[in-house]
């Protein structure tokens, strides 16, 4: 038990911490150096509440994909950071203000939560035990059973964003020779080679 | 204090859902840390289902955190893609130079 509440603290705090230095660091690759930190820790904490399967997706997802987007994308813009970061206290007393009304807020709620005494009626879907079935199967035989069509709703997202990115960043540029195989394969000898008599001394 | 309980959970998603507000208001200026101050918010999100789910015995949180999870990874790519666009064409990625729709 104890070793379990130390690793949720460890995990919790470096998480925290991470996040503070997302938000707070000078150059904009330590951010997402710290963002794929709080992604690993969040993860860990997915696992210390048994859900190893999105554990793994987190990993995978979040640091293998879109940290390294982002990674790619600040290091291919070649922008003067540090003319970002003018200015950059001038909104802190009323986005300090507004995080602290909001935290409040979400601890109130948050702290004094309890589960109503029937909430065993609404489960939709109970857990089943670790022991007889892993985490991965359970969400398996939930996804592609009574949450297929969501399942495929998302793969269409997945698709529709890729289609969208491609689009976007593809350009046409003037002036690029590019391979035509149509045209080397369409190229007959007449076109090309011409058999010419050339009288002597004279030239063509 | 050493039982973790469902609200150690949630009081960590709060403070990292906060803190991804707060970054949005402290680099007003640069739409990058923007995006990744959004993604902090969804992993905030992300962690109130799991521990929900957790708590209740329900697989369903896990299913829906795992399309949350879609969603997120669908908006970084088309925001980044948008990003490098607007980078060509103008130049730069300032918050306020984005007026050109006198928004």
């Amino acid at each position: 038990m104890i070793i379990q509440a130390l690793a949720f603290y460890v995990f919790a705090f470096v998480a925290v911490a991470a996040g503070v230095m997302v938000i707070a660091s000078r150059n904009p690759v330590h951010s997402v150096l710290f963002l794929i930190l709080a992604f690993f820790n969040s993860a860990a904490l997915f696992v210390l509440l048994g859900a190893e399967f999105l554990a793994m997706i987190l990993v995978v997802v979040y640091v293998g994909a879109v940290a390294v987007l982002f990674l790619f994308v600040v290091m291919m813009l070649d922008i003067n950071f540090a003319a970002l970061r003018q200015g950059f206290l001038q909104y802190l007393p009323i986005g300090a203000l507004i995080g602290i009304v909001l935290l409040a807020e979400l601890v109130f709620v948050f702290a004094s939560w309890t589960f109503s005494p029937d909430v065993a009626a609404v489960i939709a879907a109970p857990t089943p035990a670790a022991a007889q079935v892993s985490n991965t199967h359970a969400l398996g035989r939930l996804i592609y059973t009574h949450y297929v069509y969501l399942f495929q709703a998302a793969g269409l997202i997945l698709l529709v964003a890729m289609v969208g990115a491609i689009v976007l960043t593809l350009r046409h540029r003037e002036g690029v020779r590019r391979q035509s195989i149509a045209r080397q394969v369409a190229r007959r000898r007449e076109d090309s080679i011409e058999v010419v008599k050339v009288p002597s001394g004279s030239g063509i | 204090m050493l039982e973790i309980g469902l609200s150690h959970y949630l009081g960590v998603a709060a403070i990292l859902f906060t803190l991804g507000l707060f970054g949005i208001f402290l680099n007003r200026k640069n739409v990058i840390i923007i995006l990744m101050s959004i993604e902090l918010m969804l992993l905030a999100v992300n962690i109130n289902f799991v521990a929900f789910s957790s708590f209740l015995q329900d697989m369903v949180g896990q299913v829906f955190a795992m399309f949350v999870l879609t969603v997120a990874a669908a908006e970084a790519a088309i925001g980044l893609a948008i990003l490098v666009v607007y980078y060509r064409n103008r130049g730069s990625i300032a918050v306020e130079d984005i007026n050109m729709m006198k928004g």
